[in-house]
């Protein structure tokens, strides 16, 4: 092995030496490392990169900072004609009446709530079963997965309306589920997506590693604990963030299903009260309900991208 | 539960574990016993799962069914036939719902669709700065989807709003954006791009970093250019993606709900945002007919249903 690698980069080495001048050892893309390695190759690349770097900071972080100076704005500049870049005054006093006028600490803490429940939910009963299906394989496993996965294939719009029917009069229990977060906790459960993801990882994990487990008398309660859920991080993390931002960003069910205003997500509230406070402090309550996620995403999106690529497409 | 079944289910996944090397009926029993112990853990990890899928997706697909074909009046549940379909056809915003629904599909796939790509190939050209401008186009995919569309709301204002501004920059005439009826389905599909556009980008950015670059380079020696190279390499080598979330993107533009509700109202001037998720959710929470609004849903769900069956071939022959 180790010689054979000598060989070929002896081969290759000119070619390899040259790629990694212009191209820092990257894989090779459309353009070739030639090409842009010429003196009108490299203008053309800075003048493109400088456009759509220019371009996308404008497009997707102008909007952004449209957003947090328009909160800082007075009621009658916000709605000014022509608007002005910046704000002629700093005005803060916006987003503490934004924050006490719209409840935001309440919106926020509901919010967190809904989320973080809805994660516990999910990681304990859909790791279960992802485990099951994957490492005990019970009578049926197979039916009970296809009927999980089945669930995939019906728009998810087309179910809200029974669904909404079912939480005023759960069937059996005979409860009504309506402004409970247990109708966002549990339909939260069944995203099979997520049940398809983990046991695709717990499939990939050798089977030597659990039946050495098992040997030593170890239960498979046990085993999923001790063994198969350290190695799941990376996936767990994946799970966990997309169930706290699906809650996070959800609307038409929160909408439906927690009508209470007291008890609305921070989409829904902000949304019922947007017409009736001025637009600067409108405004500056978006920038408010904006932070948490972006945070999350700053802080997390290795985890979050990598998961996007890895999953985002098998379903 | 019998024995037979039982034994079956073990065959296809032997436990793990001690195996005595006995004959006889003891050691049938003993197998039995455990097998119906090791299925009595599995199905105790299943159930609070089957639980949830059995009230909250499973009974709501079977009731679904029932609803289109039934009618309450005076608190009394009737069979009612075909007559929910055949008021949802006779309703003059059937069509127009379906009108609106097809022009934002053809509308954000053309932007939706294309743009990412063309983004995600430029993208991948770039040796500097390639993390910032990823994390750039995905920011709105993160952000709450009512902070983005009522600051488009904002920016769309005829009066005050920055997008006439910008036109006004550009020396083109003023828009009424969302009061015009032939620009508000145009404006809606706008936002929501922008809102939506970085999940594709980043999966097509994955698709290119996987094409070999030997490629390319065997396409170079032929003496292609570049647009013979993207045509020729880059769009055969990733035609699995692209069609994969062609039909992703169908699927989830044809039940667009948010955004024309957020930005319009729902309805629009004139009706002209109304899509038929829109439609089924005025049926349902504004008239309270649900047979009206079941039965609007499996016409959406059999339109769909074919889209959904061609994804899952094709996402099964790339696992293969």
């Amino acid at each position: 092995m180790a010689s054979s690698t000598l060989v070929s980069r002896r081969g290759t080495r000119g070619r390899k030496a040259r790629r990694r001048d212009t191209g820092q050892g990257r894989q090779r893309t459309l353009i070739s490392p030639a090409q842009l390695g010429r003196p009108r190759g490299r203008a053309v690349y800075w003048i493109v990169f400088a456009l759509v770097a220019l371009g996308f900071t404008l497009v997707f972080l102008g909007p952004l900072y449209w957003m947090v100076t328009g909160g800082l704005k007075t009621t009658q500049e916000v709605v000014q004609s022509p608007p002005t870049a910046f704000p002629s005054s700093i005005h803060t006093e916006n987003y503490s009446q934004a924050w006490n006028v719209m409840d935001l600490a309440q919106l926020l803490l509901n919010t967190l709530y809904y989320a973080f429940g809805a994660l516990a939910f999910q990681l304990v009963l859909d790791v279960a079963a992802a485990y099951s299906l994957s490492r005990l394989r019970p009578v049926f496993g197979r039916a009970i997965l296809g009927m999980m996965l089945a669930t995939l294939m019906i728009p998810a719009t087309v179910l809200v309306v029974p669904q909404y029917l079912t939480v005023l009069d759960v069937p059996i229990f005979e409860r009504n589920l309506l402004n409970s977060p247990w109708a966002i906790w549990l339909p939260s459960v069944t995203n099979a997506f997520n049940i398809f993801l983990l046991k695709r990882f717990f499939d990939s994990i050798p089977g030597e590693l659990l039946d050495a487990a098992a040997m030593d008398g170890a239960s498979p309660l046990c085993t999923l604990r001790s063994i198969v859920l350290p190695i799941s991080r990376p996936i767990l993390g994946v799970v966990s963030i997309f169930a706290v931002v699906g809650v996070w960003k959800d609307f038409l069910w929160p909408m439906l299903t927690l009508p209470d205003p007291g008890k609305q997500t921070l989409n829904v509230g902000i949304y019922s009260l947007s017409n009736g406070v001025p637009q600067n402090v409108l405004i500056a309550a978006l920038t408010i309900a904006s932070v948490p996620t972006l945070l999350v995403f700053l802080l997390f999106q290795r985890n979050i991208m990598s998961g996007l690529t890895a999953g985002g497409l098998k379903g | 539960m019998s024995a037979p079944t039982l034994s079956t289910g073990k065959a296809s996944a032997p436990p793990p574990g001690h195996h005595h090397p006995t004959t006889g009926p003891d050691s049938a029993r003993e197998e039995f016993v455990r097998a119906l112990r090791r299925n009595i853990t599995a199905h105790g990890f299943l159930i609070g799962a089957v639980l949830c899928f059995s009230f909250f997706s499973w009974y709501p697909m079977v009731r679904e069914f029932l609803l289109a074909f039934q009618k309450t009046e005076d608190g009394r549940t009737t069979w009612a036939g075909w007559s929910n379909l055949s008021y949802v056809f006779n309703d003059p915003a059937f069509w127009q719902a379906w009108r609106n629904t097809l022009l934002f599909t053809v509308l954000a796939l053309l932007l939706g669709f294309a743009v990412p790509f063309v983004v995600a190939v430029v993208l991948n050209e770039f040796r500097h700065a390639q993390g910032y401008l990823r994390l750039l186009v995905y920011l709105p995919v993160m952000l709450p989807p009512v902070a983005s569309v009522l600051l488009f709301k904002y920016f769309y204002d005829p009066g005050y709003g920055l997008f006439n501004r910008i036109l006004e920059f550009l020396h083109l005439p003023a828009q009424q954006w969302l009061q015009d009826p032939g620009t508000s389905m145009l404006s809606v599909v706008i936002a929501s791009t922008w809102m939506n556009m970085g999940g594709a980008t980043l999966i097509y950015l994955a698709a290119l970093q996987g094409i070999p670059g030997e490629l390319y380079e065997a396409a170079e020696l032929d003496g292609a250019g570049l647009f013979r190279k993207i045509w020729h390499v880059t769009i055969p080598q990733t035609r699995l993606i692209l069609s994969l979330l062609l039909l992703m993107q169908i699927i989830a533009t044809m039940q667009v709900f948010t955004e024309p509700f957020l930005l319009t109202n729902g309805a629009g001037p004139e009706g002209s945002t109304t899509t038929v998720v829109y439609l089924i959710y005025q049926y349902a929470f504004n008239f309270n007919n649900y047979g009206g609004a079941a039965a609007l849903g499996l016409l959406l769900l059999v339109v769909l249903a074919g889209f959904s069956a061609v994804y899952v071939r094709l996402s099964r022959s790339s696992e293969d």
